[in-house]
């Protein structure tokens, strides 16, 4: 059984953003890029089912332009078998990204696709819920516990929803799309980087996957969020009332 | 009174050991509190004596690593550090390979999670090793492109900035952040053939049956706080290499061991290392105000007569500049607070139009060596040496190390390349060092830093006397004051500084400026800064000294706070670490170990 986990590069959670003066966008140039949290636990997770047997192999897909391959190497350092990187150098939104996915499924037949539930550079939260759309495949979201059955071709999911927990089970294939509480990513050890470099990524371009990059995005203006004011003491319930009222204007 | 040593001759002799005799050797304080760097050490593949003498590290601080086996990986050459020094010797080795056809595996391992991630300087670049090493830089559209293009030197008062003549010689230089030339060094390194491991960090030495040095092992990752395996642990790796060369940058934490271990202050004639604290911002600042190439450089307000220290003020490109503050950690007062010295700075009349209407980009901090030629250890141990700033070969008077470092990687590559083909011994290290420019510029600035050990103004007088008179050519050899550590004079004899509060415009808190420093760490891990006795935080640095761990952090680690019995407790938020080493070098007992944190943690400098 195969499995692909799609991961993608973005500004690394440490780094402080900065808006661009021209407030088209965030700077990202001389800024540390790393593999997205969720894509981590989301190949993590992948990496566990091979482990205890229930899969053959797994293999990570990335898109975006040539500085996406120190990602795929990461991600073929933490344990994947192969890599296969879409290039391409315009922006790539979730729909673009879920029909490369998409006809990506249709030459290596996964019987299981495993996303981060969003980005952490634009949290949209969009693109496992649209690839399984596209597929007509049953999803997991937000899961935080994935138990696989191979026999039954099942996976239970237990979704981590508003309410609390819900527990969902989909027939395979299946997409899911993985929570912070998944699991604890691994460390690349030096000996897998170094095994990493030899192991085979396939290119692709979206054209050759039959996709094509029409922007059905556009970013207006890119803001800082405004300074949050130093709140103002009052001396009495009658005082805070006064100001609800006429400055507020909320009661 | 001058302090005289020993008259010698600078040139080439084959006595190593007597040819920098002092007068009274001063052994290295640091000397009688180490221990057994085996503390954390218990490798099933190096047959290591067992350690001699016990470690004051309670046992339960000692990791898993004896449980389990540790992969082991083998090369020609192991550099920990992917600085200019590092880099510098990968790319000489790698050159002469291409050059004589031969072939060695060279190995880099860099703590930080980015090659240029833990790198920071002012900096003024001198091109002149680069210029030997890489001639074609420019055509390789290294980032260096910034010529500088005025040279300014100010005393400050509090109101006013006196001009002086300018004692550096800045032409042919540039003004660079040091970060991008590194980044762009290891992509030229990798282009060669070298190996760059960053996230790793070199925790421990290793070392064969007649204590030769054959590598470094990195950390266990995935340790948690109270010494338990976390369920992503990963043990350390053994890179083992026929040699080692240490290229941690200044106080490196493997190098302090190494020359303690094999007495290399003693065996150089060297007097202790001095150090100086730097920090630093990066401002992007209005396009009006902005000359590229512009060097100011600035002493005196706001640090008093007995302190030393000053500004520096770099036009860069793009609108950005380098701004920060360096402080001699010699200083005596221990309500000295060099964070709040910087902050302060930033508002004089002369400094403040810069940076009214910036922003800032970049946050940082770092020690730098001051000691100079004094304090040049003897570099070579059993397996390998050490080079650059953990060495310390930078020219104080210029306040330039870059140039240096990288030359000192390049000697000791071809050195090393010798050792490995044609059977040479290490030791020519040292004289091919000795022999170089390097030598030659540190001995010509040998006695600038030492003359302020008599005041501001006695530093000055002889610093213009040595610059237009005698250009190093006396026959006296300054030694420096006491070490760093011992300087720092009991709280009772001083009084409190008062710091003025952040205006959030031109001065800030340091959380706010930490913030800028992209640091970073695992929070759950052993906090990597250790107390060789833990009382005496609470019963000699609080009462004695005020606690000046809570004022030369530049990260704010060290924070004293009261517990349930209203009891002041030292509180390590190792989470902050901006890896500087000051409290490593400045604690009053040397109580305060550094220890390098599981790789990839750190600051995330990028245009430092």
């Amino acid at each position: 059984m195969k499995i692909m986990v799609a991961i993608k590069r973005v500004i690394d959670y440490a780094v402080k953003i900065r808006v661009k003066p021209d407030k088209t966008g965030v700077v990202t140039q001389n800024v540390k890029m790393s593999m997205n949290p969720f894509c981590e636990i989301a190949l993590e997770e992948a990496l566990r089912i091979r482990e205890s047997g229930l899969a053959s192999e797994v293999v990570a897909v990335t898109m975006g332009p040539s500085q996406c391959l120190d990602t795929l190497r990461t991600g073929l350092a933490m344990g994947a078998d192969r890599g296969i990187h879409v290039e391409s150098t315009s922006a790539l939104h979730p729909l673009h990204v879920a029909k490369i996915l998409r006809n990506l499924v249709e030459i290596e037949k996964p019987s299981l696709i495993i996303l981060g539930k969003q980005a952490i550079d634009d949290d949209c939260n969009q693109t496992g819920q649209m690839v399984a759309g596209l597929l007509n495949w049953p999803q997991g979201t937000f899961a935080s516990k994935v138990v696989l059955d191979k026999e039954k071709k099942e996976v239970t999911v237990d979704r981590e929803v508003d309410d609390g927990i819900e527990t969902v089970q989909l027939n395979l294939p299946a997409v899911i799309t993985t929570d912070l509480r998944l699991n604890q990513p691994r460390y690349a050890t030096l000996p897998n980087i170094m095994k990493a470099k030899s192991k085979p990524i396939k290119k692709f371009t979206p054209q050759e996957l039959n996709v094509e990059i029409k922007p059905d995005l556009e970013i207006v203006e890119v803001t800082e969020p405004p300074k949050r004011k130093a709140g103002v003491m009052v001396s009495s319930v009658d005082e805070l009332i006064h100001k609800l009222k006429n400055e507020a204007k909320v009661i | 009174m001058l302090k005289f040593r020993s008259i010698f001759s600078k040139s080439k002799s084959n006595n190593l050991f007597l040819l920098r005799s002092l007068t009274k050797s001063s052994t290295s304080p640091a000397d009688a509190f180490s221990y057994s760097q085996n503390a954390f050490s218990f490798s099933k593949h190096s047959s290591l004596p067992a350690p001699a003498s016990v470690s004051r590290v309670p046992l339960s601080r000692s990791f898993a690593t004896d449980s389990e086996a540790r992969d082991s990986i083998e090369y020609d050459v192991v550099v920990v550090g992917a600085g200019p020094a590092g880099l510098s010797a990968a790319i000489r080795l790698k050159q002469l390979c291409h050059q004589k056809g031969a072939d060695l595996s060279v190995c880099v391992v860099e703590k930080g999670a980015e090659v240029g991630a833990h790198i920071i300087s002012g900096n003024v670049f001198e091109p002149r090793a680069l210029d030997e090493l890489l001639p074609q830089w420019k055509q390789e559209e290294a980032p260096i492109n910034t010529p500088v293009s005025s040279d300014k030197f100010w005393f400050l008062t509090k109101n006013r900035a006196i001009s002086l003549p300018s004692p550096f010689h800045n032409k042919g230089n540039y003004v660079i952040s040091l970060s991008q030339l590194v980044r762009w060094l290891g992509a030229k390194a990798e282009e060669l053939g070298v190996e760059i491991y960053p996230g790793f960090a070199a925790s421990e030495i290793l070392y064969d049956a007649n204590n030769k040095v054959i590598g470094i092992g990195t950390n266990d990752m995935g340790i948690a706080k109270d010494g338990s395996k976390k369920e992503n642990f990963q043990p350390g790796v053994e890179v083992k290499g026929r040699i080692t060369l240490l290229a941690e940058g200044c106080r490196g934490s493997l190098s302090e061991k190494i020359m303690g271990k094999y007495n290399l202050k003693e065996k150089g004639g060297a007097q202790h290392q001095t150090y100086a604290l730097g920090i630093k911002e990066v401002w992007e600042i209005d396009e009006k105000k902005h000359q590229p190439g512009a060097v100011v450089h600035t002493l005196g307000w706001p640090l008093d007569h007995k302190t030393y220290g000053g500004s520096f003020l770099y036009h860069m490109k793009d609108n950005q500049i380098s701004i920060g503050f360096v402080v001699a950690l010699n200083y005596q007062n221990p309500f000295m607070n060099p964070y709040e010295e910087f902050q302060k700075f930033k508002h004089h009349p002369a400094i403040r139009p810069y940076l009214e209407g910036g922003t800032v980009i970049q946050y940082g901090a770092r020690t730098l060596n001051e000691g100079g030629f004094q304090s040049i250890p003897y570099p070579v141990f059993p397996g390998g040496a050490i080079i650059g700033c953990s060495a310390g070969f930078l020219n104080v008077p210029k306040i330039k190390g870059t140039h240096t470092a990288m030359k000192s990687g390049m000697l000791a590559a071809e050195v090393t390349f010798g050792v490995l083909n044609e059977g040479l011994d290490m030791d020519m290290y040292w004289n091919a060092l000795r022999n170089s420019w390097i030598w030659d510029e540190l001995y010509k600035a040998r006695n600038y830093r030492p003359a302020f050990e008599y005041g501001l103004i006695p530093g000055l007088a002889l610093s213009g006397l040595e610059h237009y008179l005698l250009r190093g050519k006396h026959p006296f050899t300054l030694k420096h004051g006491k070490a760093d550590h011992e300087a720092t004079n009991a709280a009772q004899l001083h009084s409190p500084i008062h710091y003025p509060k952040a205006d959030g415009v031109l001065s800030f808190d340091v959380p706010t400026s930490l913030h800028r420093s992209n640091t970073n760490h695992e929070h759950d891990q052993p906090p990597h800064l250790r107390l060789r006795d833990p009382k005496i935080p609470e019963t000699v640095n609080l009462p004695v000294y005020a606690a000046p761990e809570s004022r030369y952090c530049p990260a704010r680690v060290y924070e004293y706070v009261a517990d349930e019995h209203n009891q002041l407790k030292l509180q390590i938020n190792a989470q902050n670490c901006l890896h500087c080493k000051a409290c490593d070098i400045k604690d009053p007992k040397q109580n305060i170990e550094w220890t390098v944190p599981e790789g990839g943690g750190g600051p995330g400098y990028s245009v430092m």
